[in-house]
């Protein structure tokens, strides 16, 4: 049988897709405002408004559940939707009235209305133990604990500025850059089955990915292997994806850490990195508490410190790292001073010392 | 309907509480779908030991090299066959999406019934690379599910050491901050490189991604290889009637404290109206009344175009007209040398012409030509840069240095600087080059 040729169309055009309002006014939007939390108001130039409403979900979906929510986009909104960079759906409807309705459709439905402006919105994540072949956790498990946990303020615009969260099943970190990050850390080096090195790893290419040279290449039980130099490794798991047999996810060793003032946006301040303020966490499934409590703390503590359009990064910028540890109390340990390259530029080279 | 359903009393628990559940749409799934009882048997499972059981391994589908992710189950009897037989394999499409993530509720309805028939019926919208994720098919079951998907107008997005999945932001569609076309970007651009993301034969990843504004909702900065993020050269524009109306909203101290104070580079000041500046001096102010007595004052000039209060007083203050793009080049996330953000290439590339928009292209197709020549296996945008300097990248693609492309001059002495003469003679040419552009517009 003559195989089917592909289309390579690659990413097709959004025209056909987009709302009617948001079509004829392509390009020529005056300004927005927020009516409510979870609905956007934006009004064209021309004169045009549209609103849309912003609902969370659980981002892998069954196919019951899309249809659901299209049938909520059928009956109320025009048919059309659209989804957020945070798995969030977008419902844009051109008549303010249809507004109410729709949101209290989605809410009977089980879908929370909100994630715009300063609330804590859907967080970012990753594939986990459902799917990834390299996870030292769960991701659509993990959020959904949290997420429980963080739903009031999902509905609400109560933060001092928008809260971003990620979570990530291994040190690649996946789920990038956030407010509040969770990252697998690992604490043990991998653990080698000599007997399936030779037969599944291209050994260089091994020894070439680790980040601090402590892979070499090695005979072990007269069969070519590799070996680590266990003084040398950080555990990071970076030859564990080119070569499965160098386990180094560990149901007891594999922690989690909690990062902080991770921002994209260059609003106010350039762009920052996410700094680790936690580490040590049990991975303890299917809730994951020990976790939630942490990131409960961190948010709630920012929550009542913050100025109005504060950042995560920019109120620790404020306030200072020493207090940030002490009001969120979280101890302070050597792990948390930087000692891989660059990290001088993350020392205090000044007095500036808030007392 | 399906076999019985094993027991899952961790899974269960994820049942509860107020955010929509994964594992309840999977249970519904399993109603009809052996596949998903025996999904659901592995899952939690890997709850229990807390270990992972799929590996990769080769399933595509004809013509193309990547795009489709295969995972086989590793969670095996003692006699090797596979502990839950049905859910022995669960291999992901990911599908390229639309610019800004629009959809019908008619295509939507259509993917659903593709992947009921074909596979699982979980779809992700969407993995972290902005593909929509078919999640879990059967090895002879990929290549149909593909064939109708790309019927329908879709295409399978990278994986690999190949050109990514791009995405973009709701941009023009409807946000006022929107600097370019960021569907015609993102298009235009990663449809020129469908060979590159259907065939992975790079050094390793690259990705693009394209914001319209520099609140850089697609988080392009830390992520993407090449990050296109709109803004402009002009003055920010401003409409008295919207700032006059958000001040008798929230008065003075936000004002102050909100707007003023918060902009990075004190280019902000408050006025008493009598005391606005006029005339040929004033061409680099936007001033705009928020009442009868007080007006704000932006210099233009010392303005990095952060979007701050443009985000605070949506309306009232506005992006300018001459919009394009900065393009930034080598975000990163950890592996191999840390984390890197994305630096600046070119400061600010118009973007309205059919010629801009190819200029675009070009400048990709270069970085890209020059990153599959010089870059190790396994190396980042980024890391290549880091190894080889910032100057010897922009040489090889052909750009011009520029004082944007710092946070500050250098601030050591360990350069060897013995053409000098030389270089400042280029400095000048580039000088005078601009001069006449300039005078030109």
């Amino acid at each position: 049988m003559a195989h089917r040729t592909p289309i390579e169309s690659g990413a097709p055009d959004n025209k056909p897709f987009l709302h009617p309002t948001l079509l004829k006014n392509y390009g020529n939007w005056k300004y927005h405002d927020r009516p409510r939390p979870g609905v956007l108001h934006h009004v064209a130039h021309s004169g045009d408004e549209v609103w849309s409403v912003r609902a969370g979900t659980q981002r892998q979906m069954d196919v019951y559940t899309i249809r659901k929510l299209c049938d909520i986009a059928d009956k109320f909104a025009e048919g059309h939707v659209r989804f957020t960079i945070r798995s969030n759906i977008e419902f844009m409807v051109a008549d303010e009235k249809k507004v109410a309705p729709l949101v209290d459709a989605l809410q009977k439905n089980g879908f929370p209305v909100g994630g715009t402006g300063n609330s804590v919105s859907m967080i970012a994540h990753t594939q986990g133990w459902l799917h990834c072949d390299i996870p030292g956790t769960d991701a659509s498990g993990a959020v959904k604990a949290l997420m429980d946990e963080l739903h009031a303020e999902f509905i609400r615009e109560e933060m001092p500025n928008r809260v971003h969260l990620s979570t990530s099943c291994c040190e690649i970190n996946c789920g990038g850059q956030a407010d509040i990050a969770i990252i697998v850390q690992h604490t043990k080096p991998p653990k080698i089955n000599h007997d399936l090195v030779a037969n599944m790893c291209e050994r260089p290419a091994v020894v070439a990915r680790c980040p601090v040279a402590a892979i070499r290449p090695a005979l072990v039980n007269g069969k070519p292997s590799l070996e680590v130099d266990e003084k040398k490794c950080i555990c990071c798991g970076a030859c564990y994806p080119p070569c499965p047999p160098m386990q180094i996810n560990d149901p007891e060793h594999s922690k989690l850490a909690i990062w902080v003032g991770g921002k994209n946006s260059n609003a106010r301040g350039k762009p920052t990195f996410m700094k680790m303020v936690a580490s040590g966490l049990p991975n303890n499934p299917p809730r994951w508490p020990e976790v939630s409590e942490i990131v409960k703390k961190i948010l709630y503590t920012y929550k009542a410190d913050a100025r109005s359009w504060e950042r995560l990064s920019d109120w620790v910028e404020r306030i200072g790292w020493p207090r940030f540890f002490e009001k969120c109390d979280l101890p302070f340990t050597k792990y948390l001073i930087d000692d891989w390259r660059g990290s001088r530029a993350n020392l205090n080279a000044s007095t500036h010392i808030r007392f | 309907m399906a076999k019985k359903p094993h027991d899952t009393p961790l899974l269960d628990q994820l049942e509860s509480g107020p955010w929509p559940s994964f594992v309840t749409g999977l249970k519904r799934l399993a109603k009809d779908k052996d596949y998903v009882v025996d999904l659901l048997g592995t899952l939690e499972t890997s709850y229990r030991t807390k270990k992972g059981y799929w590996k990769g391994g080769t399933v595509g589908v004809f013509g193309y090299g990547g795009g489709v992710i295969p995972r086989f189950t590793e969670l095996k009897n003692e006699d090797g066959t596979p502990v839950y037989p049905d859910a022995a394999e669960l291999h992901t499409l990911r599908i390229q999406p639309p610019p800004g993530m629009h959809y019908t509720t008619d295509v939507l309805r259509k993917m659903c019934d593709v992947w009921e028939k074909h596979g699982t019926g979980l779809i992700a919208f969407h993995g972290q690379s902005g593909d929509i994720m078919f999640q879990g098919a059967k090895t002879p079951d990929v290549q149909t599910a593909f064939d109708e998907l790309n019927e329908m107008g879709f295409d399978l997005g990278g994986a690999g050491p190949a050109v990514r999945t791009s995405m973009s932001c709701v941009g023009a569609a409807r946000c006022e901050q929107s600097c370019f076309d960021e569907a015609r970007a993102h298009r235009q651009v990663i449809n020129t490189f469908t060979d590159d993301i259907h065939r992975p034969a790079l050094p390793y990843k690259f990705k693009f991604k394209f914001s319209g504004c520099s609140n850089d909702c697609m988080n392009s900065i830390q992520r993407a290889d090449m990050a296109v993020i709109g803004t402009w050269r002009d003055n920010m524009r401003s409409d008295e009637a919207l700032a006059r109306k958000w001040f008798a909203k929230h008065g003075m101290n936000e004002l102050v404290n909100d707007v003023v104070a918060r902009c990075p580079t004190k280019a902000i000041m408050l006025r008493e109206v009598k005391e606005l500046r006029t005339g040929d001096g004033a061409a680099h102010l936007t001033t705009v009344k928020v009442s009868d007595t007080h007006a704000l004052e932006i210099d233009n000039k010392d303005c990095v175009r952060c979007m701050h209060c443009v985000n605070v007083m949506t309306g009232a203050l506005a992006h300018g007209t001459d919009t394009g793009a900065t393009i930034l080049v080598g975000g990163k996330r950890t592996l191999k040398i840390g984390d890197l953000m994305g630096t600046v290439v070119v400061p600010f590339m118009p973007l309205k012409t059919d010629e801009d928009y190819d200029a675009l292209v070009e400048l990709g197709r270069k970085v890209i030509d020059f990153f599959a020549e010089n870059a190790l296996e396994h190396e980042r945008t980024g890391e290549m840069i880091e190894r080889i300097g910032l100057v010897n990248f922009l040489e090889g693609i052909g750009l011009e240095i520029d004082p944007n492309m710092v946070a500050t001059p250098r601030t050591n002495p360990y350069v060897r600087t013995d053409g000098w003469d030389d270089e400042v003679a280029k400095a000048n040419e580039r000088k005078a080059k601009k001069v006449i552009e300039i005078k030109a517009a």
